[in-house]
C-alpha cells in the first residue's frame, strides 16, 4: 500500500468519524463560553442518537429519502429539551454544574434504553433502512489527490458539520450576540451592569449546545452504527468535550481537534489494515484523545484558558 | 427550621421526588407503578437470598461513595471513581490469578494491589491539580476512559486474547461459607466487613487526625489554609490518592468477592458514577455514605426483579437515581421552598 493509498483510505474515514464530534464540540463551546460547564454533552448526544434512530424507523415509509434529515431535526429538538433541564438546574437552581451534567448523562442513558425496551421489547433497535447517502461531489472529486481525499463518496453531514464550525466562529467572534455571550462567560457581573440579561444568555447558550449535541448524536447513530443500543454512544460526548478543551474553547480549534480525534478513532478501527499502524497495539490509539487532552490541559501544548466564570452560577448582587 | 434539619431534608425530599418521577414515567409508558415498586421491594427484601445479594451489592457502593465523599471534603470532585474502580478490579483479579500464596498473604496482597492501582489513578489528577492547576473533573473523566481501554487490553494480554481472566485462586477470595449459609447461599462475602471498616477509617482520618483537619481546612478555604502554613499541594494530592484507594477497594470487592474474575467491558460499570449520588445523599459524611450506599445498592439490586415480576425495564431505577442526583444538586431551590413554607407557617401563627 503506497502512502497515498493509505491517505485515501484514512482521511475520508477520519472526516466521517469527526463530523459528529465537531458538532458536539461546538455545542460545548457555546455552553462554556457563556459560563456553563456542560459535562452532559454525552447524555445529550445519547438522546440525539436515540431519537434520530427512532424517528428514522417510525417515519421511513412516510418521508422516504428525506427521513434522515428530518430525524436530525427531531433529535435536535429532543436534546434541546433535555438540555433545558441542565439549564434550569445549573442556571436557575444554582446546582453544581458538574453534578447536574452527570445527572443528565445518567438520565439520558437510562431513559433511552428504557424507551427502547418499552417500544421494541428488546435491548436495541432494528437497523434503519433510510440512510444518508454517500456521493461524489461533481467536478471537485475529479481534482487529482485532493478529489479522492476530500470529495469522493462523502456524506453531506460532514460538510454540514464543517460549515457549522465556521458559522459558530462567525457568531461568537463577529456578532453582538457573540460578544454578549463571551462577556457573560468571562465577567457576568460586568455584563449584567451593561444591561445584558445573564440568565437569558446562558439559557440560550445551553440550548444551542443541546441542539448541536442532539444533531451530532443523530448523525453518529445514522451514519456509523445505524441502530441504537446501550453502547451506541460510548464516550463520544466526552471525546467532544476533550476536543473543545484541546481546541482551546475556540470553534475552529474545536473543529481541528475533533478532526484529529476522528483520525485517531478511525485509525483504531481501520488501522489493522494499514502497514506499520497495524503493529501499534490498538489500545494506544483508543486512549490517544484522552491522553492528549490531559497533556493539553497540563499546559504542554500552549496555555489554554477556560472562560473565567465557567462553572460558577451567577448570583445577582454577589461580588 | 434549623440549618441542620434542612440539610437532612434535602436528600430525603430528593429521594421522594425521584420515586415520584419514576412512578409518573412508569404510568405514562403504560406500566403500573404500584406493581413496579412492589417488585422492587420484593427484589430487595423478598427473602434471605435477596437480602444477602442486596448487602453484597451495597458493598462496592459503600466504597465508591466514600471515595467521592472523601475527595469532596477536601474540595475536590473525583469523577474518576469509575476508572479507579476498574483498575482496582483488574489489579486485584490479576494478583488473584497470577500467583498462589497462603491466604494470609495472598488476600491482603490482592486487596492492597487494588487500593494501590486506584491510588495511582487518583494520583495523576491530584498531581496535575496541585502542580498545574488543571481542573480534576476533566482529568478524571479522561482517566476513566484510559482505565477502561487499558484494563481491557491488559485482560486480553493476561488471558491470551480472551475476554476474561480465569477465576482467582481460592487463597485470594473473599468468599465466606458462613455468610453464604446465613443468607440462603447468596454471593454475600467478607467484603462488607472491609467496606464498613473503611467507613470507620474515613471517619477516623477526617475527625481524629491532623491530616484530616488539614484536608477539611483545604476543602473549606485553600487560601486560608495556605496562610495558616499548610502545604495545600501535598494535601490535594494526598486527598486524591486516598480517594482513589477507596475506589480501588470497591473494584477489589467485585474482583475478589462477587465475580472472582475480571472480564473486558464494553462500557462503564456505573458504580463509580452512582458513588457521586451516594456521597451527595450522604452529605459527604461517613455515616451518610452508609445510608446512601444502602439506598442505591438496594435500588440497583432490587431493580433486577422488576422485568420478571412486573415486566418493567430495570432502567427505570437508573432514571430514578438520575432524578435524585438532579434534585440533590438543585438543593438550593429545595432549601428556598422549605424556607418559604416555614415563613408562611410563621405568618399564619
Amino acid at each position: 500500500m503506497s502512502f497515498l493509498d493509505v491517505l485515501y483510505f484514512i482521511v475520508p474515514s477520519a472526516i466521517f468519524y469527526a463530523a459528529p464530534l465537531i458538532l458536539v464540540a461546538i455545542g460545548g463551546v457555546f455552553s462554556e463560553k457563556s459560563g456553563v460547564v456542560n459535562i452532559g454533552l454525552e447524555g445529550l448526544m445519547v438522546i440525539g442518537a436515540f431519537v434520530g434512530i427512532l424517528f428514522n424507523l417510525l417515519f421511513a415509509d412516510t418521508f422516504g429519502g428525506a427521513t434522515p434529515w428530518l430525524a436530525l431535526v427531531a433529535a435536535m429538538l429532543a436534546a434541546l429539551l433535555l438540555s433545558l433541564l441542565h439549564a434550569v438546574a445549573s442556571i436557575s437552581f444554582r446546582a453544581d454544574q458538574v453534578v447536574s451534567g452527570v445527572a443528565i448523562n445518567l438520565l439520558a442513558a437510562a431513559l433511552s434504553i428504557y424507551l427502547v425496551k418499552s417500544i421494541f421489547g428488546k435491548g436495541q433497535t432494528d437497523f434503519i433502512t433510510e440512510r444518508f447517502s454517500r456521493y461524489n461531489v461533481p467536478f471537485l472529486s475529479d481534482i487529482p489527490v485532493i478529489g479522492p481525499l476530500l470529495f469522493k463518496s462523502v456524506y453531506n453531514t460532514s460538510f454540514f458539520a464543517i460549515a457549522v464550525a465556521f458559522v459558530a466562529w462567525f457568531v461568537i467572534y463577529k456578532t453582538p450576540f457573540g460578544l454578549r455571550l463571551r462577556a457573560v462567560g468571562e465577567h457576568p457581573m460586568a455584563a449584567d451592569t451593561m444591561g445584558i440579561n445573564v440568565t437569558r444568555m446562558r439559557y440560550v447558550a445551553v440550548m444551542i449546545s443541546g441542539a448541536l449535541a442532539g444533531i451530532g448524536g443523530a448523525i453518529y447513530s445514522q451514519t456509523i452504527t445505524n441502530d441504537f443500543g446501550h453502547a451506541t454512544i460510548n464516550g463520544q460526548g466526552f471525546m467532544a468535550l476533550a476536543a473543545m478543551i484541546f481546541g482551546k474553547w475556540h470553534p475552529l480549534g474545536a473543529m481541528g481537534a475533533a478532526l484529529f480525534f476522528g483520525f485517531a478513532q478511525s485509525l483504531s478501527i481501520v488501522g489493522s489494515r494499514i502497514p506499520y499502524i497495524s503493529e501499534i497495539p490498538n489500545v494506544f490509539l483508543l486512549i490517544l484523545p484522552y491522553v492528549l487532552t490531559i497533556i493539553a490541559l497540563a499546559g504542554f501544548i500552549g496555555r489554554a484558558n477556560a472562560p473565567l466564570a465557567n462553572g460558577k452560577p451567577y448570583i445577582k448582587g454577589q461580588r | 427550621m434549623s440549618n441542620r434539619a434542612t440539610n437532612l431534608l434535602v436528600p430525603i425530599i430528593s429521594v421522594i421526588l425521584g420515586l415520584l418521577v419514576g412512578a409518573v414515567i412508569m404510568l405514562v409508558s403504560g406500566y403500573n407503578p404500584l406493581e413496579g415498586y412492589a417488585a422492587l421491594w420484593n427484589g430487595i427484601f423478598g427473602d434471605l437470598y435477596t437480602i444477602g445479594e442486596t448487602i453484597r451489592q451495597i458493598t462496592p457502593y459503600l466504597l465508591a461513595g466514600l471515595a467521592v465523599a472523601f475527595a469532596f471534603r477536601s474540595g475536590l470532585f473525583n469523577i474518576g471513581v469509575e476508572g479507579q474502580l476498574i483498575v482496582g478490579w483488574f489489579a486485584a483479579a490479576y494478583v488473584g490469578v497470577a500467583v498462589e500464596l497462603p491466604k494470609i498473604i495472598h488476600l491482603p496482597l490482592a486487596i492492597l494491589a487494588a487500593a494501590a492501582a486506584g491510588a495511582l489513578w487518583g494520583f495523576v489528577p491530584g498531581l496535575l491539580k496541585a502542580k498545574f492547576h488543571v481542573h480534576e473533573v476533566i482529568v478524571t473523566i479522561m482517566m476513566n476512559y484510559i482505565a477502561l481501554h487499558v484494563s481491557n487490553a491488559l485482560i486480553r494480554t493476561v488471558s491470551d486474547g480472551g475476554d476474561r481472566t480465569g477465576n482467582i485462586f481460592a487463597s485470594a477470595s473473599l468468599r465466606s461459607d458462613f455468610l453464604e449459609e446465613l443468607t440462603d447461599f447468596s454471593r454475600l462475602h467478607y467484603g462488607i466487613i472491609i467496606a464498613l471498616a473503611m467507613v470507620g477509617v474515613m471517619w477516623f482520618i477526617l475527625e481524629k487526625t491532623t491530616l484530616g483537619f488539614e484536608l477539611k481546612a483545604v476543602g473549606f478555604n485553600q487560601n486560608a489554609s495556605k496562610y495558616a502554613g499548610m502545604n495545600v499541594n501535598k494535601n490535594i494530592i494526598l486527598a486524591m490518592v486516598i480517594s482513589g484507594a477507596f475506589a480501588g477497594l470497591a473494584g477489589a470487592m467485585e474482583a475478589l468477592g462477587t465475580f472472582e474474575y475480571v472480564s473486558s467491558k464494553g462500557g462503564f460499570t456505573g458504580i463509580g458514577f452512582d458513588g457521586i449520588a451516594v456521597a451527595l445523599l450522604g452529605l459527604n459524611t461517613p455515616l451518610g455514605v452508609v445510608f446512601g450506599a444502602t439506598l442505591f445498592g438496594s435500588l440497583k439490586y432490587g431493580a433486577l426483579n422488576m422485568p420478571n415480576a412486573a415486566g418493567i425495564p430495570i432502567e427505570i431505577v437508573e432514571i430514578v437515581i438520575a432524578v435524585i442526583i438532579f434534585f440533590v444538586a438543585s438543593g438550593y431551590i429545595i432549601r428556598l421552598l422549605l424556607l418559604r413554607a416555614a415563613a408562611k407557617k410563621k405568618e399564619a401563627k
